[in-house]
């Protein structure tokens, strides 16, 4: 069978893709927008297409908990997430990474409570920043399917065995109908090979698995974990590349977009980027020198193919979806800020906070984001950060 | 099934799968029992375990005194956890990985860890119906992080969150009854124990261990730190909560309720109370609001046992 496009809503591909790795645990709760990814592997599971457990837990802490279990006894474990959920699987996020539990989760970003809000920013995700995930970013259906089966690869690598975050837009991805391009089961099945877990849950060879830390060994431990989630970087761009030769797709930590000796940069993640692209089009015909650079890989922070992408500009604008409340500029802003802090040359970096719980930025609006962010870098702002079309 | 309890101790396992070496403290009736539950679960289990007591007692890198697979995360999830490893087992068996010997799923936790923070996920784990046992080891109060009361904490009981004082009679509110909850749940198997009746202990435990779905098994573990009493007096302690009906051992298999242990006349409470300094500020009003109830809980036990 060869591969074959199809329009279907997000959120259904990303359960076909979950089906394509044959996973074999599914613990999942509901919560919008990220529902109608674990309603399909019910559906998939239900009517047999899919040989997996699935297990309805009363949470998303015991959601995340179900899969630390599962991933230990090496099973290939999924679940999928978004908003409050991912807030209240917060603990469990660090000891499935501690573990080294090669779990993969999508996310599919939402907004904050309070007030409450179902529609999708990135506050979810800054706030499990340091659980010690491997975090990519998405921008359309065709990359979420993509990246989820890299996951696997990525999360199962032996040099890695660490858990993988896909981060998608709620709403503005997960609810899309867009047309995919399914790979083939049998090159999704070569690309994936079998999981073989080095020290499962075993009465033949029993093993201690999370022990208590006193303080002569933990942070022994943490370094460990540290090295180990900043080495997977090869493996990810590794894993990117065996992709792009396998199925003709290509990704990389950093991302451009007609950004070669631009004088401003603009700095986006996630969906929003392909508006922004629009817009760096329009402004690019008006013959401005403005450029757009992606980040696709966000742990472990790919500081190097930054520096080498956006030294060179005068100007970087960074577009947060979140806000760090009280603290400096916008949480992506922060960290472009500090990998580029103490760097020869290096770009006036402002911060610019937009499509907070849902809110549209269109075309009109990067322009607007763009000349703003260079009048800024010019002649300063009162507030270290500003909130693109906020009513104060 | 072997009954641990007729035929002679010689025939139970020397084998100590939770290895000698722990760090509880002298008298500690929670490592008894879990030394105890480990000889009736035999080697092909997979543990998990919450926060507690046992888990910081017996996993201090780089030891562990577990010669079982075992694995602990958090203090609320255990529950949880062990649906995951279950469901793990399972589809990969299913699928033709499975491992090489046919494990069972056996999750541990304190009364803290079962009755209060990790409710929730015991009654969905209980609720799924997946096919795992639950120990739940009651020493009646948060020890680990220092005595503070859980709501299987007595009534009357002085803890360092319900300490007696001039207007308080410390912990305020009646035990909780976990089993009766979990067997709300439709749980084929639930039952009491008490390390002070090691056979009876070790029956229960296999039971639930060989019972298709969901066990449970509620452990009164003495613990001498946290109940002020003397730490050689565990044992003996343990048999006066069962002989004043304080804490009575039962089964309850597919719903019906069997006594263990009947007694045609409970010891007085006192005898149970004056052993342990936690108590000892009761007054004698006190103590007989506490004798009614144990008598009235005993008398409805035994009613609910009569019609099973
Ligand atoms: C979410 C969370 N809250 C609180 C704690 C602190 N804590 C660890 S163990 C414990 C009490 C354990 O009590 P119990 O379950 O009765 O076990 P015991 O130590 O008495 O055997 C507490 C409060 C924790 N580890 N995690
Ligand atoms: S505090 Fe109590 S339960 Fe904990 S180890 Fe000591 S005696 Fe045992
Ligand atoms: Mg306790």
């Amino acid at each position: 069978m060869m591969a074959k496009r199809v329009g279907m809503e997000v959120s259904v591909a990303i359960g076909e893709a979950a089906k394509m790795a044959n996973v074999d645990v599914v613990a999942a709760y509901p919560i919008t927008p990220q529902t109608h990814i674990v309603e399909h592997l019910a559906e998939l599971v239900a009517d047999g297409e899919l040989d997996a457990e699935y297990i309805p837990v009363e949470s998303e802490h015991s959601a995340m908990s179900a899969c630390l279990g599962s991933s230990a006894a090496g099973a290939r474990t999924f679940t999928a997430t978004a908003g409050q959920g991912l807030e209240l699987m917060h603990e469990v996020l660090y000891v499935a990474s501690s573990m080294r539990l090669p779990i993969v989760m999508t996310v599919a970003n939402r907004a904050l409570s309070a007030p409450l809000s179902v529609w999708g920013d990135h506050s979810d995700a800054m706030a499990v920043r340091d659980t010690g995930w491997i975090q990519l970013f998405t921008e359309n259906g065709q990359e979420v399917v993509d990246n989820v089966l890299c996951a696997f690869r990525i999360a199962e690598d032996q040099r890695v065995l660490l858990p993988v975050m896909v981060h998608l837009d709620g709403f503005h991805l997960s609810h899309m109908i867009e047309p995919i391009l399914l790979p083939e089961v049998e090159a999704v099945k070569r690309f994936i090979p079998p999981l073989k877990y080095p020290f499962p849950l075993d009465p033949l060879k029993p093993v201690s698995m999370g022990d208590f830390g006193p303080p002569f060994i933990y942070s022994e431990a943490k370094w460990a974990q540290e090295v180990k989630l900043r080495e997977a970087k090869d493996v990810v761009v590794e894993c990117w590349q065996e992709f792009g030769k396998q199925f003709q797709r290509h990704y990389s930590p950093v991302e451009e977009y007609r950004s070669e000796g631009a004088d401003v940069l603009l700095l986006t993640m996630g969906s929003y980027s392909e508006t922004a692209a629009a817009a760096i089009d329009k402004v690019r015909a008006e013959g401005k020198n403005i450029g757009l650079v992606r980040l696709r890989l966000w742990r472990p922070f790919p500081f190097a193919e930054l520096r080498q992408k956006v030294s060179q500009a005068r100007v970087l604008i960074v577009l947060d979806r979140a806000l760090s409340i009280g603290g400096p500029v916008g949480p992506v802003c922060s960290e472009i800020r500090s990998a580029l802090y103490g760097q020869a040359k290096q770009p006036k970096v402002v911060s610019i906070v937009g499509g907070l719980g849902g809110r549209d930025i269109s075309v009109a609006g990067f322009e607007a984001i763009i000349s703003r962010g260079i009048k800024v870098a010019e002649k300063g702002s009162r507030n270290e950060f500003e909130i693109f079309g906020v009513r104060e | 099934m072997e009954k641990f309890a007729v035929y002679v101790p010689k025939l139970i396992t020397k084998k100590e799968n939770f290895a000698p070496g722990h760090r509880a403290c002298i008298g500690c009736g929670e490592a008894l029992a879990v030394r105890l539950a480990c000889k009736a679960l035999g080697d092909d289990v997979i543990i998990t375990n919450a926060t507690g007591c046992i888990e910081i007692i017996s996993s201090q890198l780089p030891y562990t005194s577990w010669r079982l697979p075992w694995m602990h995360t958090l203090f609320e999830n255990t529950a949880a956890v062990a649906s995951g490893i279950e469901a793990g087992l399972k589809a990969m068996t299913r699928k033709g990985r499975g491992l090489a010997v046919e494990a069972k799923v056996v999750a541990m936790a304190g009364d803290g860890g079962t009755s209060d923070i990790g409710l929730q996920a015991l009654s969905g784990a209980l609720e799924r119906g997946h096919d795992f046992l639950f120990l739940c080891f009651d020493n009646e109060a948060y020890m680990n992080t220092g005595i503070q009361r859980s709501s299987a904490t007595p009534y009357g009981a002085s803890t360092t969150t319900s300490p007696a004082g001039k207007v308080s009679i410390g912990q305020f509110a009646w035990k909780k009854n976990v089993p009766a909850i979990v067997v709300a749940h439709n749980a084929p198997y639930v039952a009491t124990a008490c390390p002070s009746y090691p056979f009876d202990l070790m029956d229960k435990v296999k039971k639930g261990l060989e019972t298709n779905g969901p066990a449970y098994v509620h452990i009164l573990s003495v613990c001498p730190t946290g109940w002020r009493c003397l730490p050689e007096l565990s044992v003996r302690i343990g048999r006066l909560a069962v002989e004043t009906g304080i804490f009575p051992l039962y089964e309850v298999e597919s719903g019906r309720y069997k006594l263990s242990f009947d007694f045609p006349k409970l010891r007085p409470i006192d005898d149970y109370l004056k052993s342990q300094g936690r108590f000892k500020h009761l007054s004698p009003d006190e103590i007989k609001k506490i004798q009614t109830r144990v008598t009235e809980e005993y008398q409805k036990l035994k009613e609910i046992a009569a019609r099973s």
